[in-house]
């Protein structure tokens, strides 16, 4: 019966999709492009947040789809709107966020004529994107739409990127959503290979010092609780990367806290004597392994990653295993033996002992001080950060003892992400407390965004640590390039208080450390936008420390200063 | 170390801008890369001659392997595959000189396929080095232009990749 009541729009259908697929939250930010498409959301059911720049679509997107596990979703124009949303895109990419990104472009007749606001956005994001469409025929939405989450949240997340020429967007279509996704070229490795997991249980059985090296896929397959498992029953300690924060219980007597650049002593030397690594869902980042040859030099490495190509891109590992992080650990609990690690665990216990992580307490308030008051107040917040020595910080001194409870761009390092981060997590998971540790420097790169906040009543409470630089660059130039702080020193750049409300948010200034805490209940209490302007010792360092190029037990401590 | 990948791809717009992009920004060599519809119209099949070590043709493989619209790639091993080229070669050629580059021709099994006063052009088909051996034998006649396309490979028996 041909022509049913299915006709309808491009734009009409792609709402469709979107409902079909779960979505109740779109960021985004309209023109011309994107005008059937938004004539359609003005009487959908789907929540649109208004954002000031796209973005900060595509990072509250992110935001939202690290904090909930679900796929994110954004919006913007053709041309200026599409292009703003690359920094987003390449964030997410980099950390293996699944998100969505809906871009406007020109007529199809007109692409490629250089017409009025149009761009090769899928030009663009070729290399920042897991996949990406242009849509030739409105015939091809549904199934454009349904593969693009599918591609987006399985395997190796990631974002796809789906250009809609206005033209089909007022295109008619039949609608019809097709149930499955039929991709020949696509499919995932889940299951491991139980050969190589045997392998892995045998190594496991001979060591004496064994280290597991937990990272991002952790929390990508929803495996904290299979690590968990496996850890405790195996007796072997763990260290996460910045982007596993909270895959293994931050408080836990088997967690090392951070390795790295800025990781504890004890797990970067827990790493260098172990004599078997067991890494899952992680990569191998420079920031994390230092100078490569001499990372783990003694360990023999198990790699469990879904991803093929990130086994042996490094680093040559021994046994590789690809698959889910879920479902590997699980099997490995299955077939793993009874193993003696109690004098490794002492020893680690021992280096715990000698070398916590510290800072010096005087009269001034501490930037790390201020976190850990963050902490007393509200242990299960969800804690989204801005990129620098505030970042580090908030890695350090918090324990995260829920996955998707720290939300930072890692891979990237993005300064402008964690507000509108915050805000997408805030609008995913409203009954969470959710922070942005923010630097004055970072802060100021999508501070607009509390134009957001207020209007749409999104009550993130933003912990500026105001120490008056771009302080992880100054940092480096004290270190490595004589105190010549060019281009750093960004004091007085605003009132940030003030800049809170004018936009209608509630604005604190805190500076001295008795005055911490009573602020952060405050800005807990009062449910609306708030921004706490932490005025921080300004030549505070992160510390410990390894230089770069250099091996990660050659960790030094940096605080002694003045 | 040169390795010949035959590549199956979705025969879609962009996948060769998906495929080069690729090999530009992780910084591998190609060599060569030839592309063209197989007897299955939805499917290209791209041969590419690339450059490197085990370590580097490995990660290769599994980058190409991660791109959505490549559905296999199969590294053709040389004694077990036959592998071809074709090159045109415009040479300068007049009345005096003429008879000697046909002989050239002859023995390479190659042919004549345009012939004007001053010039030849001949077609050639082979394995590189054959093609590189005549280039250099015509090279003294004066090589006008010349136009490869690249190698094209096949496993051979009745193994497909
Ligand atoms: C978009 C962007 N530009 C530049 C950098 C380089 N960068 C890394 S940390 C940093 C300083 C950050 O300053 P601030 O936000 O005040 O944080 P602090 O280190 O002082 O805590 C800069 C400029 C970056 N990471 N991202
Ligand atoms: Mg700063």
């Amino acid at each position: 019966m041909g022509d049913s009541n299915n006709k309808m729009s491009g734009a009409r259908a792609l709402i469709e999709c979107l409902y079909r697929e779960g979505v109740d939250t779109v960021f985004g930010y309209p023109g011309g492009a994107v005008l059937p498409i938004y004539d359609e959301l003005y009487s959908s059911s789907i929540k649109h947040i208004l954002v000031r720049h796209e973005q900060s679509a595509a990072h509250a997107a992110d935001g939202y789809a690290r904090a909930t596990g679900k796929t994110g979703v954004c919006i913007a124009t053709s041309g200026p709107g599409a292009t703003n949303l690359v920094t987003g895109i390449a964030t997410a990419y980099m950390d293996s966020v699944p998100i969505v990104a809906i871009t406007g472009q020109v007529p199809s007749p007109m692409i490629g004529n250089d017409a009025f606001q149009e761009a090769n956005i899928t030009g663009i994001t070729l290399p920042i994107t897991k996949h990406n469409y242009l849509v030739q025929d409105v015939a091809d939405l549904p199934r454009i739409v349904k593969e693009a989450f599918h591609i987006a949240s399985t395997g190796r997340p990631g974002p796809v990127l789906i250009d809609l020429p206005k033209d089909i967007t007022t295109d008619e279509i039949e609608f019809y959503y097709p149930e499955s996704v039929e991709l020949r070229s696509y499919k995932p490795t889940y299951k491991g290979n139980i050969q190589q997991i045997k392998k892995a249980a045998d190594e496991i059985s001979k060591s004496s010092q064994p280290v597991i090296y937990a990272g991002g896929g952790i929390i990508c397959s929803n495996a904290s609780d299979e690590l968990l498992e496996f850890a405790e029953n195996a007796s072997i300690p763990v260290t996460t990367t910045l982007t596993g924060m909270g895959a293994f219980p931050g408080d836990h007597t088997l967690y090392l806290g951070m390795l790295g650049m800025h990781g504890t002593k004890y797990a970067n030397y827990a790493i260098q004597e172990a004599d078997l690594l067991i890494a899952v869902g992680v990569r191998f980042d420079d920031r994390v392994t230092g100078k490569i040859e001499s990372f783990a030099p003694n360990a023999k490495i198990v790699h469990i990653d879904i991803d093929p190509a990130e086994i042996s891109k490094n680093l040559k590992v021994n046994i590789p295993i690809v698959g889910d992080a879920k479902w590997v650990l699980k099997a490995l609990t299955k077939v793993i033996k009874q193993n003696n690690t109690q004098n490794w665990i002492n020893k680690i216990d021992e280096w715990k002992r000698k070398y916590p992580l510290h800072y010096m307490t005087d009269m001034s308030l501490k930037p790390q001080y201020i976190i850990e008051q963050i902490y007393e107040a509200c242990n299960d917040a969800i804690i989204v950060t801005e990129v620098g020595q505030h970042q580090m910080w908030a890695a350090q001194y918090y324990k995260y003892n829920h996955p998707r409870t720290f939300l930072t761009s890692g891979g990237l390092g993005t300064m402008g992400y964690g507000f509108p981060a915050a805000i997408g997590a805030k609008v995913g998971m409203p009954d969470k407390t959710v922070f942005d540790i923010a630097g004055d420097g970072s802060f100021q790169m999508n501070s607009h965004e509390l134009a957001t906040v207020v209007s749409h009543n999104i009550p993130v409470i933003i912990a500026i640590l105001n120490n008056g630089y771009l302080g992880m660059v100054r940092q480096w130039q004290e270190l490595f390039f004589e105190r010549r702080y060019s281009s750093t020193c960004i004091k007085d750049s605003v009132d940030f208080v003030k800049l809170a409300e004018a936009y209608g948010a509630l604005g604190i200034r805190v500076d001295k450390p008795e005055d911490v805490r009573p602020a952060i209940e405050k800005a807990i209490a009062s449910k609306r936008p708030t921004l706490i302007d932490f005025i921080v010792e300004c030549e505070e360092n992160v510390s410990p420390m390894v230089p770069a190029g250099a091996a990660i037990n050659e960790i030094l401590d940096l605080e002694v200063k003045k | 170390m040169k390795h010949t990948l035959a590549v199956l791809v979705e025969n879609k717009h962009g996948v060769l801008t998906r495929v080069a992009g690729l090999f530009s920004r992780r910084g591998y060599n190609i060599d060569s890369l030839a592309v063209g519809v197989t007897e299955d119209p939805s499917i290209s099949r791209m041969t590419i001659v690339v450059r490197g070590d085990d370590q580097v043709l490995e990660q290769v493989v599994k980058q190409l392997n991660k791109l959505i619209d490549v559905i296999r790639v199969t590294d053709i091993e040389s004694g077990e595959s036959v592998g071809r080229e074709l090159t045109l070669i415009k040479v300068a050629a007049d009345v005096n000189n003429r008879s000697e580059i046909i002989q050239i021709v002859d023995i390479f099994r190659a042919r004549i396929v345009d012939v004007s006063a001053k010039s030849l052009i001949i077609e050639v088909t082979g394995d590189e080095d054959k093609i590189k051996a005549i280039e250099k034998l015509l090279k003294p006649f004066g090589i006008k232009e010349l136009a490869r396309t690249g190698k094209i490979a096949l496993t051979r028996g009745s193994k497909k990749v």
